[in-house]
């Protein structure tokens, strides 16, 4: 079917058109469904080219069949093909919830401003995952951030506009130094496509431009990824962000970022070469380290949930660069499937989240006390997300772990198990802070008669907490994933 | 009839339904507490179904999924697992009984929500209880903590809430911080974690890494309370009584140095520790921890902060015979294990009954009590002797094959640990029981004329204290659980 | 090397040393300046250097427009003008978008330095709405 053959472009390509569809739409209604539908169809491509590429191998389409290098390509392969699903899938449970949430948050004129942002960033980030090509990579980037912007922009709170700025400034420094980065690789290389700056970066090894456009991807990434301490943007751009918004970000924005850093140190780089001239292994251990007990430390002072969620995020995020820092199959395996368990997780949270904040009209903890009263269904995801970071078996966050903790073994490096554990006792410090205010406390009065979110909200969110639950259980499809994957980047080109 | 495997899948489900149905009651608390009866009684009876079956020789097991290659959730059921289910299961049922006479004596508030998670807490134990493997045994360690926590804070108070947080604090820190690297250190040495006779880590450690590694697992089973990891149970004591009970002698604790006995025996293998030489340290430690827990009882005046530190005692009497890796004293460990729970509960049972009929907390106030109450401080006196280690109680029995072992071994220090703990048992509770039945009753502020606590409460004591008569007489199904355990 | 043939050699990378200093001036601009006009200049400044960074290594030495032609065999690349007008309309999106921001921000603050704001958001804390 020649359908078929054409699913990476379209896989794209049905956001993109999604997006001016939308403006020119203008009614909300209209411009919720064709943004769904979108979704929906992205995801059921993303499904589709999954199937393909766990049968028959990496998947190579040339945009308008000008044939790589000279054109740009798109390829699918393990990896690229299991974050595309994470991206779809979250982004086609976001959107029916996000029909309810931006009622409270963002004004009724604006909704269908909204939905087109939306289809924007996740024809952003699909680009970003799909693309074979370096510079096409750096324009699907600046397509999702700068629809971020605008998304974050959004938020009721006026401190939302800041943030947006504050996100805008920092992100747009990121975006050009990889741009710095890829310049840089081109010049040494002389070809843009990733697959072939593979093959004739062992040329130009050790060089100083190729060490520095190292240098410069790196920064630049890391910015994007809210790498400690390049993470300052996050908290605010999450927690003033609208719900819906918040909730899409931290599942998928940091990362498809994780993702771009994974493909330029493996894919271009080589593993060898990267970690061996430069102390790569030891800056981002000693990085993560520090991001996920500073942030973890910092997350038990919060008062508000949202920010504390969103110092979890960049917690977590340490441990994803953790698993990359061993630069071994199982740290590999780890950090991909983290990926995906951590987007999940705090998927479903920052869903919860605005549940909350649409009913009880705010996120502090003084406002949810006695959420477990006013809200019990709601506070119950919580808690089991809250699990799942801190990592109880039964929950994804356990596989992560349980990876994490065997790279570490394999590495003979017992004092980094014992952090790695210690720092789960922080992240129990700072669920259980919801955990009290939420069960041991009693109600305040002007929360009388609050009940759950409504359907259109709940049942979105439900599916993701089962799925926290779900794939912490049956782990075929996200460990098998990503032990393929890591495979696949350990052994050379995908 | 079912077969063997489908009950043990029933003894996990049939708790689980219960809690949903028990949930589904609440607004006819009769029929609540009903189900919650029906529940137990259904679970004593999958129990029992399974009983001859392993006491035949058979060890049917299930295997349910695996979460990760190689890593499955799955159950065997074996001699100790047995008896530990056994335990928990026919308590639950006299548990129940005096729970329901608790709880409307004192018009305590969430019932609905106390049934439900204690519903739950017995399907997590018998998860453990089943567990085929050390990943099993984990994943039910961790829920049960976590189904815990509602109940010791059930009160909501701040003490309630600094209470629950030394609980979570300490159980949550020690398994995520010891008992995991443990766990996937074992599994990558040994490539499983399967439970197997003998043990899966012979030759593949040096004796110095299977001392370490023993520690963390011992340490990380924080449910034994081991020193210096034991302030969780004093701490849990701000729950109410029946919680306490259920704490004390049937789930948590005996989940503990269940896991521990287990861990030694099944994991590490006897004769891997022994011939490395790595329980030495653990003998101390427990001697250790018995010796200063009782010290700390004989100065508490509060009645229940007493018994929970004559808990730590006791469990650390388990870990210590189970250290000894001698026969004998592992058949007095596993006896404890059921002699101890037995006891144990009685004088909860009590101490709950003297809080409920005469408000009274404290062991000063307690002159003359046995007067008013007969029946309740009579129950004490038996636990207390079994406590103590004397006939016609089966603590006597547990305690001499523990001092059998001990002296076996030529270990003096046991010996004298177990024989100065002995007298700092009749210490703190001797004075007790004399005070209750020969003092006049002084006639403070607080008294107040009260007769015996409610009925259900003294039908519960009366029958675990006659059960701790009837095990001294009739020892034979843990002897010869504990004799298989062993291979004898 | 002679002195003066590395004076030379050096004089041929002057294009460089232009990014570089457009880099960091961009970059110091955005960091020291409080208002927010002016941080989307420094923003400006910084995007370009990395303009310059890719045209001016594609004009090569003896190089011709890049138009084909049999009398000539050495070719300027025009890919990197291709994608520098990319990044230039990326450059522009991001600059409308960082100002119809600060046009917001002043409407809601009514000042666009950035630690005035900062000031009311601190003084504002128990009015502003709770997120």
């Amino acid at each position: 079917m020649s359908l078929a053959s054409h699913l990476p472009a379209l896989q794209v390509v049905i956001p993109l058109i999604a997006a001016p569809l939308t403006v020119l739409l203008r009614r909300r209604n209209l411009a919720f469904a064709v943004v769904l539908a979108a979704s929906w169809v992205a995801l059921a491509i993303a499904v589709l080219l999954w199937l393909q590429v766990a049968e028959g191998g990496t998947i190579s389409y040339a945009i308008g069949s000008w044939p790589p290098p000279w054109g740009i390509e798109y390829r699918v392969d393990r990896l690229s093909a299991f974050v595309l699903v994470l991206v779809s899938g979250i982004a086609a449970i976001v959107l029916p919830y996000s029909r309810a949430s931006i009622e409270a948050e963002v004004p009724p004129q604006q909704h269908y401003l909204f939905y087109t942002m939306f289809a924007l960033c996740l024809t952003g980030l699909l680009g970003i995952t799909i693309t074979g090509d370096a510079f096409n990579i750096f324009v699907f980037l600046e397509v999702s951030s700068l629809s971020t912007y605008v998304l974050i922009a959004l938020g009721r709170d006026r401190r939302a506009l800041l943030a947006s700025y504050q996100y805008l400034i920092m992100g747009t420094i990121g975006a050009t130094f990889i741009v710095i980065g890829i310049g840089l690789l081109y010049l040494m290389t002389g070809t843009l496509n990733l697959a072939d700056m593979g093959r004739r970066i062992a040329m130009v090894q050790g060089t100083r431009p190729v060490l520095a456009a190292l240098a410069f991807l790196t920064v630049g990434i890391s910015l994007k990824l809210a790498l400690f301490p390049l993470h300052q943007w996050l908290p605010n751009a999450y927690t003033y962000a609208p719900s819906a918004v918040t909730a899409f970000l931290a599942a998928t924005a940091t990362k498809v970022a994780v993702y771009v850093l994974l493909r330029f140190y493996y894919s271009v780089f080589g593993g060898s070469q990267v970690f061996e001239q430069l102390p790569m292994q030891e800056m981002l251990l000693l990085l993560a380290l520090a991001g996920m007990f500073a942030a973890s430390t910092v997350a038990i002072f919060q008062t508000d949930l949202k920010r504390l969620f969103a110092y979890s995020s960049v917690a977590q995020i340490g441990y994803i660069m953790l698993g990359l820092s061993f630069d071994s199959q199982s740290g590999l395996t780890a950090t991909i499937v983290h990926l995906f368990n951590h987007g999940v997780t705090k998927g479903a949270i920052f869903m919860l989240l605005g549940g909350v904040a649409l009913k009880m009209g705010g996120t502090s903890l003084a406002r949810v006390q006695g959420l477990g009263q006013r809200m019990p269904w709601t506070s119950l995801g919580i808690v089991v997300c809250g699990l799942s970071l801190i990592g109880v078996p039964g929950t994804v966050g356990f596989v992560s772990k349980w990876y994490l903790l065997l790279a570490a073994f394999e590495k003979g490096q017992w004092w980094l198990v014992f952090l790695i554990v210690a720092s789960s006792l922080l992240a129990v410090a700072y669920v259980w802070r919801f955990v009290e205010a939420a069960y041991l406390r009693e109600p305040r009065a002007d929360t009388a008669g609050v009940g759950e979110a409504p359907w259109s909200m709940r049942l979105p969110t439900a599916v993701l907490v089962v799925a926290t639950l779900y794939f912490g259980l049956n782990t075929a499809f996200t460990v098998g994933s990503a032990s393929n994957a890591a495979a696949l980047l350990m052994g050379g080109l995908g | 009839m079912i077969t063997p495997e489908q009950a043990i899948l029933a003894s996990i489900t049939v708790p689980l339904a219960g809690a949903l149905l028990i949930a589904l009651a609440r607004r006819t608390p009769n029929l609540r507490e009903g189900i919650t009866l029906a529940t137990a009684t259904t679970l004593l009876a999958c129990v029992l179904l399974l009983l001859p079956v392993v006491m035949d020789g058979a060890r049917p097991a299930v295997s349910l999924f695996a979460v990760l290659p190689g890593l499955e959730i799955g159950f065997k059921v074996e001699p100790l697992g047995i008896l530990f289910a056994l335990i928990a299961s026919g308590l639950w049922i006299v548990n129940s009984l005096y729970s329901i006479g608790y709880m409307r004596g004192n018009a305590e508030a969430h019932q609905t929500r106390f049934f439900v998670c204690f519903a739950l807490a017995l399907a997590a134990t018998m998860g453990i209880a089943f567990s085929s493997n050390l990943f099993t045994l984990f994943v039910f360690y961790e829920l049960l903590t976590l189904i815990t926590y509602p109940l010791v804070t059930h009160h909501g108070t701040e003490k309630a809430r600094d209470g629950g947080r030394v609980y979570l604090g300490l159980l949550m820190g020690t398994s995520i911080v010891f008992l995991l690297p443990a766990l996937v250190f074992i599994w990558y040495v040994s490539g499983t974690t399967d439970f197997t006779s003998g043990g899966i880590l012979a030759g593949k450690l040096d004796p110095i890494e299977i001392m370490a590694l023993l520690a963390l697992c011992v340490f990380g089973i924080g449910k034994a309370a081991l020193m210096p990891f034991h302030k969780w149970l004093p701490a849990a004591m701000v729950a109410p009584t029946p919680v306490s009970a259920l704490l004390h002698a049937v789930a948590v604790v005996k989940a503990g140095v269940f896991s521990v006995v287990k861990v030694i025996v099944y994991v590490f293998g006897i004769d891997t520790l022994s011939a490395a030489g790595a329980t030495d340290w653990l003998v101390a430690v427990a001697g250790f921890t018995i010796v200063a827990a009782s010290v700390v009882a004989l100065n508490a005046d509060n009645l229940k902060r007493r018994l929970a530190y004559s808990t730590i005692s006791q469990l650390s009497y388990v870990v210590m015979a189970a250290a000894l890796l001698a026969p004998l004293s592992l058949i007095g460990a596993v006896l404890h294990l059921a002699a101890h729970a037995v006891g144990k509960i009685t004088l909860f049972f009590a101490a709950g009954a003297i809080y409920t009929a005469a408000h009274k907390t404290e062991v000063s106030q307690l002159d003359g009590i046995g007067r008013r109450m007969p029946w309740t401080m009579g129950a004490f006196t038996i636990a207390a002797l079994s406590m103590i280690g004397l006939p016609p109680a089966v603590g006597f029995v547990s305690k001499w094959y523990m001092l059998s072992g001990a002296m076996a071994t030529q270990h003096w220090w046991a010996v004298a640990v177990i024989a100065v703990s002995t007298l700092l048992n009749a210490g703190y509770f001797l004075p007790i029981i004399y005070r209750a039945f020969f003092v006049a009753p002084a006639h403070g502020p607080h008294d107040h004329p009260h007769g015996e606590a409610p009925l259900l409460m003294v039908i519960a004591l009366t029958a675990t204290a006659a059960g701790t008569v009837l095990l001294f007489f009739l020892p034979d199904v843990p002897l010869t659980l504990a004799r298989q355990m062993l291979n004898l | 090397m002679t002195g003066l043939e590395k004076a030379m050699a050096l004089g041929g990378h002057f294009t460089y040393f232009i990014t570089i200093f457009l880099m960091i001036a961009g970059l110091f601009i955005v960091i020291a300046r409080g208002n927010l006009i002016k941080k989307l200049v420094g923003l400006g400044i910084f995007q370009t250097s990395v303009y310059l960074l890719y045209i001016a290594p594609a004009k090569l030495v003896g190089g011709t427009a890049p138009i084909l032609s049999d009398a000539f065999t050495v070719y300027s690349n025009p890919l990197p003008h291709v994608l520098i007008l990319t990044a230039i309309v990326v450059g522009v999106a991001t600059l409308a978008l960082g100002l119809a921001l600060v046009v917001r921000i002043r409407e809601a603050y009514d000042s666009i330095e950035e630690d005035e704001i900062l000031d009311l958001d601190a003084a504002a804390q128990p009015g502003v709405q709770e997120p």
